[in-house]
């Protein structure tokens, strides 16, 4: 099957910042997934590369087999964007904004769709009023919209949930889990890990414009982050286990575990020293974890 | 060939022009009227450039085809730096839209606004002197080219300049110099020689007095010569348009 996204060997430099070095990355049809990375990774570099707003300077990307640069209408009307930057027309109504949209994209008469879009993003009480008026919410609403008024068989949301209130949060991805369901293949960039981790069944993490991490999202969190533990102790913790101290927090000590057996071996190794346990705490392993174990910390999402 | 996306670009462009028609085509003809009533108060005792021609009536169809030329230049390259400024042009850049398609919508628009508000003036204007219309088909001509050659030079400039400021820049020493040195207000024969030899290196002269010709039959070169120099400016300008919309120059990093 051909993929939905395809980036092969792809450079993009902006003076002398590498915003990309070298991408290699196959997105499947029907996939849903994640794009995660601090600030400056080169996540919205790769986008605008899709979508071409930018163009690579080596390599080469194509939507469903066709490249962004030599074939950009089969690529571009395959592949609906929802962009960071809360941008909007003041000239127009939402109604017209999304009928000129589809007019880009060579649909004429498409009403039923923009209804049902806009039925589902909230926005049908809204379709006459000019896109000055709105909140900030409801203007994210409508990128949303203008994305998905030509039926993309791949949707691209570039942190779609900035700045954006639960409400829409939860109906925007009921309703772009719904398209992934009927077999649109989804690309997601976020800030929100938990949103990536309930969300994304792969996910690729940049840094520096380089592939840090690729994997299901399931590996991701079994294999590098396993779970933790978090105990107070009435002394101190005896040198054995020492290898497995990761951090020293609230008087106590966190301890990584294979998996839950192996806490039994903790437990043991603290009564053959005599120390009892005061206080204990399981931490489940969430992609925040590994995001901060593979991209290091101190980024500033 | 132009497909869907080209109509329905051209068809946003008017809209927008028709939203904001109040500042669009209103106020441009009550700028020209103004100039129309002030230069015709003051010169018309004054000034025979033809003869037997009045002032106000010689006056006329400069003012017409000035406001043809600034407003095709304002429509594009306000639009655009607009979208640039909002950010919205990215609405277009995502969109299947050839350059030659981006290139005629906007063109297109532009013409349209320069001849409407070029009509406004003149239907105005008519309440202060009427000239012949010897050749209507001259006056369409020129109209038609020398909006489509503003509405190209707006595009340059609206995909050139990152800021209002640098819009203005290229209005004030580019396009109303060329303008009202070009025999808006006057025939370049009433100028000294080193004027009239430097006018004939302005476009603008030509399609001026090619436009002029329609109306009186008289003009300071062959309408011919006017309409290949400003045909030929327009091929030139819209080569460099299109090549530089080809190659994404600001608009695609």
């Amino acid at each position: 099957m051909i993929p939905a996204i395809e980036v092969h060997q792809v450079h993009k430099h902006f003076g002398s910042t590498r915003a990309l070095d070298g991408v290699d990355l196959q997105i499947g049809q029907g996939e849903f997934f994640g794009l995660l990375g601090p600030n400056g990774a080169g996540k919205t570099t790769l986008i605008n590369l899709l979508a071409g707003l930018a163009l690579p300077d080596q390599g080469r990307l194509a939507v469903l087999g066709h490249d962004v640069v030599r074939n950009y209408r089969d690529s571009r009307r395959l592949l609906g964007v929802v962009p960071q930057e809360l941008v909007f027309d003041p000239f127009f109504t939402v109604r017209e904004v999304l009928r000129l949209q589809a007019g880009y994209f060579g649909l004429r008469r498409n009403d039923d769709w923009i209804d049902e879009v806009m039925h589902h993003l909230d926005l049908s009480d809204k379709a006459d009023s000019n896109m000055r008026r709105l909140s900030g919410g409801m203007k994210r609403r409508v990128l949303v919209a203008q994305a998905l008024v030509h039926k993309p068989p791949v949707i691209v949301l570039d942190e779609p949930t900035a700045g954006v209130d639960v409400e829409l949060r939860q109906s925007l991805w009921q309703f772009i889990r719904r398209l992934n369901r009927d077999g649109h293949t989804v690309l997601l960039t976020t800030h929100y890990l938990e949103e990536a981790e309930t969300l994304c069944n792969r996910i690729a993490m940049l840094k520096l414009g380089k592939i840090v991490a690729l994997d299901s999202t399931q590996n991701l969190l079994k294999s590098i982050a396993g779970c933790r533990v978090w105990l107070k102790l009435s002394g101190i913790l005896p040198p054995v286990l020492l290898p497995q101290v990761v951090d020293q927090a609230d008087e106590g000590y966190v301890l990584a575990l294979q998996d839950y057996l192996s806490l039994e071996t903790v437990l043991a190794a603290l009564r053959g020293a005599n120390i009892t346990v005061q206080e204990m705490q399981l931490q489940q392993p969430d992609l925040e974890t590994v995001f901060l174990q593979v991209v290091g910390r101190g980024r500033d999402a | 060939m132009l497909r869907h996306g080209f109509y329905a670009l051209f068809y946003k462009e008017l809209l927008r022009v028709w939203k904001v028609s109040f500042q669009t085509v209103l106020s441009p003809v009550l700028t020209s009227l103004l100039y129309l009533l002030i230069f015709s108060h003051v010169l018309e005792q004054h000034v025979e450039v033809y003869p037997g021609v009045r002032y106000t009536a010689f006056l006329i169809p400069g003012l017409v085809i000035m406001s043809v030329l600034q407003n095709a230049f304002a429509n594009s390259s306000s639009s655009l730096i607009q979208s640039k400024i909002t950010g919205n042009i990215v609405f277009v850049l995502l969109a299947p839209i050839a350059y030659g398609e981006f290139f005629a919508a906007y063109v297109l628009a532009s013409v349209l606004r320069g001849i409407v508000v070029g009509a406004g003036v003149y239907l105005a204007a008519l309440g202060f002197a009427q000239p012949p219309l010897l050749h209507p088909l001259w006056i369409a001509a020129f109209a038609v080219i020398g909006s489509a050659m503003l509405g190209t030079m707006g595009i340059i400039a609206g995909i050139w300049a990152e800021k209002f400021d640098q819009l203005a820049g290229f209005q004030n020493f580019i396009i109303v110099p060329l303008t009202f040195l070009s025999g808006v207000f006057y025939s370049i024969h009433s100028l000294p020689e080193f004027w009239q030899v430097l006018s004939h290196f302005n476009p603008f002269f030509y399609m001026i007095d090619g436009f002029r010709y329609g109306f009186f039959g008289v003009s300071d070169v062959s309408p011919w010569l006017s309409l290949g120099i400003a045909g030929g400016c327009l091929a030139l300008l819209a080569g460099v348009t299109l090549a530089l919309l080809k190659s994404g120059y600001k608009l695609r990093h």
